[in-house]
């Protein structure tokens, strides 16, 4: 099966890349003892994974090119996507899943029930920029930002005024769509990757803002000893409240998916999607693109700012180093990693790339790394993501609708 | 017969090349007009000018709506030109690959609908209502056009045929009183292109609009239209019925070339 | 007092074109890949951080051998520009290629895939700390008069972009390869009609591409006198603006657009704030990206439909 050929690729790819990579990942000088490091073993590593990743690599790429004549799907998504289209099937289990979310707090720790909650505030941001970059298909590199915008609108309006979580969330969602419809109205009518540049460009801009206005944001030392929110002023402990925060959580975010679910089959998702697949067209059939856009910003931003007020609550403490542009990329590559516009996608994906570095420490120095090449893989093999949105599909009965 | 869409002395200039050189060109209601002309002679150019695709350098292009006052349409957004009443389907199809055949023809409806984010949100009835009719009347349109089949195929996985009625199908739904079609038989087998003829004279009868489009197949287009158009280096060069292109000098000179006199 | 206003500006007049030239540097590899492609090569800042990690790598180990000046910038300078273009060349194969009908947003978010992963790549395998940069570009005596107005580093910088500049310009308009990469721009299936090996052409942009980036990593670094891994980050970003100020796509257009940027900075920093300084570059990107998109010599043509 393997040809002698293929094993001299191989080998031609491995040795390139030996040499490669050869400076960087062999020498190390300490320029302050004076010593080089020459660390021939990394050499040595790089030579066999790359032989043998180059097999893998052509082995995959045959495949994907197997796979464009349509209708050859792999099984394992199919089956997944049978149980997303059976309605019994979904609801059984969404309830499984419910009840298990409901118990979890009693069955893992403290710990642990704070990294899922953290794990659920990702769910919601990428929720949030899958409609933006899933649906609409508009490239947002700063969706930071408006996380940014809600996150200090909770800590300042707090620290200043003592405002509460619960008065200031909408507040945060509002401050934040009007940030996104401020930024949409003049960059949305830009070409998609230009968009991409823009947006990275306006979050940036936001953040050294907050770096270097020390009298607004109190700069790079951040805001501290933010209140957590209350419970029609009950007093909580910190374990108590922690469980509150992970109850409130997972509300948001079941109403999240609500919403997006809703969306997604509704007339405005319908041309989001549409304006994805082909502006010109879509604006021949009638659907005004700015308009269109600016909704799916603005949405997608109001998200955003939730998730920033939570986030704040939550933590107690910000600072401008929680809002950098890998922020945005690691939101990004969860709507990549998912599937553009698809929900459940999402969530598994927020899953993955959120808990993995958690539970796997040997992983978390990694975790960037691995971010960059999953993207990079993903687009490659299966730009689809790995479980692709599903349309909604009706049936009908001599022209009578049944859905 | 009242005119439905008028185009006076239009010019469109790309940079040093003119595509169309001041161009007159009208269309009656209930007419089948075709627009003919050798590769590269401007028609499409002329279909992406009218519909707000392209700004035109010069010119004016009127339409009488059957029921409203007549309008100036220079300028406006192709959004708003299709919403006035006048809508088109595209030469190198472009459907929306990831989409159902008949979310296809939903997109349609887009603008002859209501519902925004908040309705989408909490569904109330009037809502419910207007999706369902948005449902049936897209899967009427594609069983008129013969491809309710499809259904749920996703476009990007439908044959060359079907895409090209599908594109038909999609603009039909948005409710027009004049149809531009560019080049619909393009890729077409005979039997494809026979149904097609059927098909467009059907439209006609049935939905009473006026249809406008660019063709290189000269049985359908002599067969179909009542008068027929041509272009040749964006500039009109003919215009008159059937027959009376058929034995126009001017006409079978820019098809065979400048020089083959015989 | 006026003399030392004058003398101000005029140090800011030539911070600002030292640092102009730099970013022109590294704005015509996406000038030239966008040209081509039609691609925002995102990872082509990390291209010019590699470059300039070589450098060091290649300048240390040398210096701590003993080897003279000269000959450490010599081949420092080579390690850079060879090791940028083959990086140069196998990103474009692994993250781009396979993506070329690929839909829109797909190589665009390989490319911030790749991005990230050569910044962690760099990170994990050396360090995330600043290193020292050691000044490769010596003092020259016969300069010494003049230094008090533009030290030789500065002149070496402004000097090095001008040669580089022509021998571009001359590459582009006079060479076979420049010719097919022109051909190419214009309308990749008529190139490809016409014999142009695109697949060869797309390779060549890269490598010529990222051999200017080494050139500005390793100028710039030795100017300034530190790096780590995320210097491409920001470099790449103000080197994208001044591609689409002047106009993306325009070769001299993004060297007037990387001059203007530097100006901006120089002056900037010089005369308001420095605090904002990235703030200023990035608020220009938005600026021109708004109000002027195609940029100051880029023509904007209606989409074909
Ligand atoms: N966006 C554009 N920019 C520059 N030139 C254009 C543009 N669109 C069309 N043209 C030019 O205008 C001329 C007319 O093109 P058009 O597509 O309208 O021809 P056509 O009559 O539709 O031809 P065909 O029968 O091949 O479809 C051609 O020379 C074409 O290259
Ligand atoms: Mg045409």
């Amino acid at each position: 099966m393997i040809t002698i050929q293929e094993i001299k690729k191989s080998l031609i790819v491995s040795v390139w890349f030996m040499l490669l990579t050869f400076p960087i990942m062999v020498i190390r000088v300490n320029t302050v003892e004076k010593i080089v490091e020459w660390r021939w073993e990394n050499m040595f590593f790089i030579g066999i994974s790359v032989f043998f990743l180059s097999f893998l690599w052509r082995y995959l790429m045959k495949r994907k090119e197997l796979e464009k004549k349509p209708d050859i799907g792999t099984w394992e998504i199919s089956i997944l996507q049978e149980i997303v289209k059976k309605p019994k099937i979904l609801i059984c289990c969404s309830c499984c899943l419910v009840l298990f979310a409901l118990l979890l707090p009693f069955i893992f720790s403290f710990y642990q029930t704070n990294i899922i909650t953290n794990a659920l505030i990702y769910v919601m941001l990428g929720l949030g920029l899958n409609i933006v970059v899933g649906l609409a298909g508009l490239l947002d590199l700063g969706y930071v930002a408006f996380y940014a915008v809600g996150a200090y609108s909770y800590a300042l309006l707090n620290h200043h005024f003592g405002l509460g979580f619960w008065s200031v969330l909408p507040v945060a969602a509002f401050l934040s769509a009007f940030f996104g419809i401020l930024l949409g109205f003049p960059v949305l009518r830009l070409r998609g990757d230009y968009l991409a540049i823009v947006t990275l460009g306006f979050g940036e801009i936001i953040r050294l803002i907050l770096e270097n206005w020390n009298e607004f944001s109190f700069g790079p030392s951040g805001i501290a000893n933010i209140k957590r929110p209350g419970l029609f002023g009950i007093q909580m402990s910190l374990e108590t409240s922690i469980i509150y925060i992970y109850y409130l959580m997972l509300l948001i975010v079941i109403f999240t998916i609500f919403v997006v679910n809703r969306l997604q089959n509704s007339r405005v998702g319908r041309a989001w999607i549409a304006l994805r697949e082909d502006e010109i067209a879509c604006q021949a059939m009638g659907i005004d693109k700015t308009k269109t856009k600016l909704t799916a910003f603005a949405l997608g931003a109001t998200w955003a700012g939730m998730a920033g007020a939570i986030f704040a609550a939550k933590t107690t403490f910000i600072n401008p180093a929680s809002f950098t542009f890998l922020e945005s990329a690691m939101i990004l590559s969860i709507v990549v990693l998912g599937g553009m516009g698809s929900i459940i996608g999402v969530i598994i994906a927020s899953f993955i790339l959120i808990l993995t570095p958690e539970y796997l420490r040997a992983f978390s120095d990694y975790r960037m790394l691995i971010f960059g090449a999953t993207m990079v893989i993903m687009m490659v093999f299966r730009p689809q993501g790995i479980i692709p949105n599903v349309r909604r599909t009706y049936k009908f009965s001599k022209s009578r609708i049944e859905n | 017969m009242n005119i439905a869409l008028e185009v006076k002395k239009m010019t469109m200039d790309f940079g040093g090349l003119r595509a169309i050189d001041n161009l007159d060109l009208d269309v009656k209601h209930g007419e089948i007009v075709a627009l003919i002309g050798p590769n590269g002679a401007g028609k499409t150019t002329f279909f992406n000018c009218i519909t707000g695709v392209y700004r035109p350098t010069r010119g004016d292009i009127l339409i009488y709506p059957p029921d409203r006052e007549q309008l100036r349409i220079n300028g406006l957004k192709s959004n708003n030109v299709t919403e006035k009443g006048m809508a088109r389907t595209f030469q190198n199809i472009r459907l929306f690959p990831n989409m159902t055949v008949l979310e296809n023809v939903m997109i349609g409806r887009h603008c002859r609908t209501k519902s925004g984010v908040f309705s989408a949100i909490f569904r109330s009835r009037k809502t419910i209502h207007e999706e369902n009719d948005i449902v049936e009347k897209s899967y009427n349109i594609l069983e008129k056009i013969g491809i309710e089949r499809f259904v749920n195929e996703f476009a990007k996985n439908l044959p060359y045929g079907v895409q090209r009625k599908l594109e038909i199908a999609r603009a039909l739904a948005t409710d027009p009183f004049i149809l531009l079609l560019d080049e619909p038989a393009a890729g077409m087998n005979p039997i494809e292109i026979k149904e097609l003829d059927e098909l467009i004279k059907k439209i006609r009868k049935q939905e009473k609009l006026s249809i406008l489009l660019i063709e290189h197949h000269m049985s359908l287009v002599m067969n179909l239209s009542d008068r027929i158009f041509v272009m040749d280096y964006g500039r009109k060069i003919a215009q008159g019925t059937p027959d009376e292109i058929k034995s126009n000098k001017d006409v079978i000179k820019a098809y065979l070339g400048e020089d083959s006199d015989a | 007092m006026k003399i030392k206003k004058m003398e101000y500006f005029f140090e800011l007049f030539l911070g600002g074109l030292t640092r102009g030239s730099i970013y022109a540097l590294i704005a015509l590899g996406y000038t030239m890949v966008y040209g081509i492609i039609e691609l925002i090569n995102f990872a082509h800042g990390e291209i010019y951080m590699i470059g300039s990690f070589t450098a060091l790598i290649v300048a240390s180990v040398l210096t701590l051998k003993g080897f003279n000046q000269i000959s450490i910038l010599i081949l420092a300078s080579l390690a850079a520009i060879i090791y940028s273009g083959a990086y140069g060349y196998t990103l474009e194969k692994i993250a781009y290629k396979p993506l070329r009908h690929a839909q829109r947003l797909s190589p665009l978010i390989s490319a911030i895939g790749m991005s990230i992963f050569l910044q962690n790549y760099v990170l994990l395998a050396q360090t995330s700390d600043f290193l020292p940069f050691p000044n490769l570009i010596p003092e020259f005596e016969f300069w010494e008069p003049y230094s008090h107005i533009i030290g030789s580093p500065q002149l070496v910088i402004i000097l090095v972009t001008i040669i580089i500049m022509v021998l571009l310009t001359i590459l582009i308009k006079y060479t076979k390869i420049g010719k097919a990469m022109r051909a190419t721009a214009q309308d990749k299936n008529m190139a490809m009609l016409v014999g142009v090996n695109i697949n060869h052409v797309i390779s060549i942009t890269f490598i010529i591409g990222s051999v200017l980036a080494a050139v500005g990593g390793v100028l710039i670094a030795s100017h300034i006198g530190m790096i780590n891994f995320y210097i491409g980050f920001i470099a790449g970003i103000k080197a994208f603006t001044a591609a689409v100020l002047g106009g993306i796509g325009s070769i001299p257009g993004a060297v007037i657009g990387a001059l203007i940027l530097g100006w901006t900075e120089s002056f900037a920093t010089g005369y308001v704030s420095s605090d904002y300084e990235d703030v200023f570059a990035f608020a220009l990107l938005v600026f021109i990206l708004i109000f002027k998109p195609a940029g100051i010599l880029g023509h904007s043509d209606a989409q074909k439909v």
